[in-house]
């Protein structure tokens, strides 16, 4: 049977990863790559790096980034951040990742979303959506959830589904930072709405909140960054739990 | 030392990554004249299954591709590109083995791509999967698969229905997920196919 996936999230900021990572037996907390390795190890099923660098080489340094981490690493991983145009991802794509995500670029030019289908396949495109309650309605958000849209989150998941996204990592910004587990509502009416795969995003405290997500949602894949960046869930504790509870898992 | 076949069908840069990892020796074939440097082919491929048919056959690869003796193993669209045809653009392909590729179902319970870490059984005795029990993950991500066919399916996985995640006759291997990004079992594939 296909596994559910675990997926560690790291913020790379110029090269290094930029929160704080709690693993006793690292050399350097900093690198994504030994990061990364270390991720692989514990039984990590994939990985996602969002680039946050701002300065005008960031192209450049996420090219080094992937091309560091692909010669490293033994799993599938993404990345995201900044990506705006077909030849940022080309140079992603032939520096070896697996997936990009795109976010903001999307929300403001759907078009991009058509083009990088059909120049790299559907399965190399990744759609990011922050989204946040406002009123009654969820509301897909930029900049790290804090500028609202125009769009109804569902529907704009649906056309991003439509238009070409091969995969949907959906955040919940309400959720996110709160550890009181994944917004389930909202992630079980997207999963059974779209024919794609759905990784659920923001909440994450604690094991019982990945056993929760599977069993209501039945999403394809769970992220969570500090959790396991602080040594808070050990993937092959998380893993042996989900197992138990008779959720399909790599182990 | 292996070939790889270049022919311009997406990166390879994670598989060459995976075999400087493991130490195994490789080139690249870019014309009829390379094939002779190696003693076994890889021929990668992600994408669009047509597409990479046409960009194969512009190389002129093709006529001595389907007569190579020496142990050749297709990743991904490059071993749909062994079969006779894949409904993704309708199209012809290498035809080394009479199978068909074809579109997965989708539905909210099987999401099409078909992605992550499924589980494959041998349904034969073969090198390329010594040291790999029965029952584990590889790392697939695609849309299509090569159906399954009793003469030539080396590994079953299922999703939805049932397909082939490997496919073998005499020379040639398929393998439909990704073995440079499938751990460690991934890299023992990698490994026992450099021995064959």
């Amino acid at each position: 049977m296909l596994s559910k996936r675990i997926i560690p999230c790291l913020d790379v900021k110029d090269g290094r990863t930029v929160k704080g990572v709690n693993f006793v037996d690292l050399r350097d907390a900093g690198d994504p790559v030994e990061l990364a390795w270390n991720y692989s190890r514990q039984g990590a099923d994939e990985l996602v790096f969002l680039d946050i660098t701002a300065t005008v080489e960031r192209r450049k340094t996420m090219v080094e980034l992937v091309k560091a981490v692909a010669r490293q690493i033994n799993i599938p991983f993404t990345i995201g951040g900044g990506i705006n145009e077909i030849a940022d991802a080309d140079a992603l794509l032939n520096a070896g990742a697996d997936k990009i995500s795109i976010n903001s670029a999307a929300v403001r030019n759907p078009a991009l979303i058509d083009e990088l289908a059909k120049a790299f396949g559907v399965q190399f495109v990744v759609i990011a959506v922050d989204t946040r309650r406002i009123g009654d309605k969820n509301v897909v958000h930029l900049n790290g959830g804090r500028l609202p849209t125009e769009r109804e989150t569902l529907e704009w998941i649906l056309e991003a589904e439509n238009r070409g996204a091969g995969e949907i990592l959906l955040t919940s910004m309400d959720h996110d930072g709160t550890k009181a587990g994944f917004d389930n509502k909202l992630l079980k009416i997207v999963n059974d709405a779209v024919h794609i795969p759905v990784i659920a995003s923001g909440g994450a405290g604690s094991v019982p909140h990945f056993v929760d997500v599977f069993e209501k949602t039945n999403v394809d894949a769970a992220l969570a960054a500090s959790v396991f960046h602080y040594g808070e869930i050990l993937i092959p504790d998380l893993k042996a739990v989900l197992k138990s509870n008779n959720i399909e898992v790599r182990i | 030392m292996i070939g790889i076949i270049r022919y311009g069908a997406g990166n390879i840069f994670s598989l060459t990554a995976a075999l400087d990892r493991l130490g195994i020796p490789y080139g690249m074939v870019n014309t009829v004249e390379d094939l002779e440097l190696y003693d076994r082919y890889i021929i990668p491929g992600v994408g669009h299954a047509g597409a990479a048919m046409k960009k194969l056959e512009s190389t002129g690869l093709v006529p001595a591709i389907k007569e190579l003796k020496k142990p050749t193993l297709g990743i991904c669209v490059g071993m749909q590109l062994l079969t006779s045809y894949s409904e993704e653009g309708d199209s012809t392909l290498l035809g080394l083995f009479p199978i068909k590729t074809l579109r997965f179902k989708d539905s909210n319970l099987y999401k099409v791509p078909h992605t992550g870490w499924n589980q494959v059984f041998p349904e034969k005795e073969n090198p390329l999967f010594k040291d790999i029990p029965s029952g584990s993950h590889f790392y697939f991500v695609h849309s299509y698969f090569i159906e399954y066919d009793k003469a030539y399916t080396l590994l079953s996985a299922e999703y939805n229905n049932e397909f082939s995640a490997s496919i073998w006759r005499d020379n040639f291997y398929g393998v439909q997920f990704h073995p440079e990004k499938s751990g460690a079992y991934g890299e023992t594939l990698l490994t026992n196919f450099s021995k064959i």
